[in-house]
């Protein structure tokens, strides 16, 4: 059953798919020249880091970079506390509204940006937030599909939990702060590392909201870039499309166990 | 025990309010206030006044209908939709099937690799295909050179750059599909197999009748996924193409984007509402399917 030279097709594919982001760092240290060259180079004839430098001091990346990596954090914090605090509530207490909030939250699990973006523009401009970090964060603070993930993690854990907390005399707060929060480290890790990979790579919000250079995110600056008017250098492109890639790279290296099973385990509850 | 009860249902309301307020005010109210809009002749020097605008009914969905580049746009996207979704989902479940049945070792270091795509943003991924996918010196068709194959200007041809697109958007996709698949080869039951070879079932057979039938809630569930994903695609057109050559990679939700540019708001929400409709057929279908099953 176990067949050897399926080891071919796979190297082959693995190739393919790892290629374009070997060919994307090798090219962003390469000179306008020989990106252009035909036909192309793998290997950097001489390598220079040209490019970095020309992003961070005559493009202003590092205020991009900045502006990305706040609103990620936030927004991942906001769904951190919020999803988990709701996914409680749903989970394991009793109130008035209780079915009508879990009904709600399911029917929006999929309601896509491209519906809500016009209206919401509107409201963020009479706020007096456009053109500010709070507009590209405030819509992403919670998430349905957080609260669904949360709940149904929660709803795994023994109810003894909280009974025995409930005999101790804490209040259902503190139970939730100190008992059930502590248990949910996979869940929340999950919904941690799906966040923050959602809003650094969210670009139609961020594109419509971030009208001045000083509130672009990475995606909205190097699109923009790309798609300019003004002449284009090719190795900036590649130096801006690596930036925006190995951090999150990195980031999901170091976590991917934990991050493909979340994946699996989600996708088929 | 009452006095208990109220205090949960108080802390319950603590619990949610943050919730309910971010969601009411950036999700529910922008949804309906979306719907409002599309009846209305919105635009952007109504910005300030967005409720003193007249009613016009269902002009802006008859425009939009009426408009050839929405139907253009429209086209399009199904394009990418009925061809990139089958694309991707073949990929997925055939990368599964072989690092769950084929081989034995580096399982996880090529399940890792396939996915790597999936976390990168696709506005990155343009821009590198966009060199990827160029005519004379692009490393696609330097690579079909040595095979003999004189490659296409795939993004300079109105015939070739959807594909294009389609491709690169099943190269970045199919990690998430194959991971689920993955999870769902993993959970049959190996006892099943067992009987199925003693019954003399050969490997296609097998998963044929033992492993496909199983994997069809996953199946279904990872198509409408994809597909929801598919039918707001936006990245791609915009950064690759600009939506060309002559409109051939405009996808609906970058006309709406386009239109609300434009200034005309409530055209861009009418327009965004019919995208939602679609994506909600699609949704309701695979509650439909599910329920059927089970």
């Amino acid at each position: 059953m176990k067949n050897r030279w399926l080891y071919l097709p796979l190297t082959v594919a693995f190739v393919a798919v790892v290629a374009p982001f070997a060919w994307m760092v090798l090219g962003s240290f390469k000179g306008e020249g020989e990106i252009l060259r035909n036909p192309p180079t793998w290997w950097p004839d001489s390598a220079s880091l040209d490019n970095y430098t020309q992003l961070f001091s005559r493009l202003q990346f590092g205020t991009y970079f900045f502006n990305s990596a706040v609103v990620a954090v936030a927004v991942t914090l906001g769904n951190l506390l919020f999803c988990s605090a709701v996914g409680y509530a749903l989970a394991m207490l009793d109130f008035r509204g209780k079915k009508l909030l879990f009904t709600i939250v399911m029917a929006t699990l999929m309601i896509p940006g491209v519906v809500t973006f016009v209206p919401l523009y509107v409201l963020v401009v009479n706020a007096g937030l456009a053109n500010s970090l709070p507009a590209l964060i405030l819509p992403f603070l919670v998430s349905p599909f957080g609260v669904f993930l949360m709940r149904q993690f929660i709803s795994g854990l023994p109810g003894e939990l909280l009974d025995a907390g409930r005999v101790d005399g804490a209040g259902e707060i503190r139970i939730f702060a100190r008992i059930i929060l502590p248990l949910c480290g996979p869940a929340l890790a999950t919904l941690g590392i799906l966040t923050f990979l959602g809003s650094w790579n969210n670009f139609l919000w961020p594109l419509v909201v971030a009208q001045q250079e000083s509130q672009f995110t990475l995606p909205v600056a190097l699109a923009l870039y790309s798609t300019g008017q003004n002449s284009i250098q090719y190795g900036l492109l590649l130096a801006g499309a690596t930036i925006v890639v190995v951090p999150v790279l990195l980031v999901f290296l170091v976590f991917q166990r934990r991050f493909i099973e979340g994946i699996a385990t989600t996708g088929i509850k | 025990m009452t006095l208990r009860r109220r205090g949960a249902e108080r802390a319950a309301w603590l619990l949610i309010l943050p919730f309910c307020l971010l969601f009411a005010v950036f999700t529910a109210w922008p949804v309906v206030q979306s719907l409002f809009m599309s009846f209305t002749d919105t635009r952007n020097r109504d910005l300030r006044t967005p409720f003193a605008v007249d009613f016009v009914g269902l002009d802006n969905y008859v425009q939009a209908f009426g408009d050839p580049l929405f139907r253009t746009a429209a086209a399009n996207t199904a394009y990418f939709v009925l061809v990139g979704v089958p694309l991707t989902l073949v990929i997925a479940l055939t990368a599964a099937v072989v690092l769950d049945k084929g081989i034995t070792r580096f399982r996880a270091f090529f399940r890792l690799g396939f996915y790597t795509p999936v976390i990168t943003s696709i506005v990155a991924i343009a821009v590198v295909w966009r060199f990827l996918l160029q005519d004379e010196y692009g490393l696609i068709n330097t690579m079909l050179g040595w095979v003999g194959v004189e490659g296409p200007n795939w993004l300079g041809d109105p015939d070739w750059a959807m594909p294009a697109m389609i491709l690169m958007a099943a190269w970045r996709n199919f990690g998430t599909a194959m991971i689920i698949f993955l999870a769902g080869l993993q959970a049959v039951p190996q006892s099943l197999h067992e009987a199925a070879s003693i019954d003399g079932a050969g490997a296609v057979r097998r998963f044929r009748h033992i492993a496909l039938p199983l994997l069809r809630p996953t199946l279904l569930f990872v198509s409408v996924t994809t597909a929801i994903g598919y039918l707001q695609f936006f990245e791609e057109p915009f950064v690759m193409t600009n939506g060309g050559p002559l409109n051939s990679t405009i996808s609906a939700t970058m006309y709406t984007y386009k239109q609300f540019g434009f200034g005309n708001y409530g055209f861009a929400s009418a327009m965004s509402y019919l995208i939602f409709v679609v994506i909600a057929i699609v949704t309701a279908i695979q509650f439909r399917l599910l329920r059927e099953r089970s």
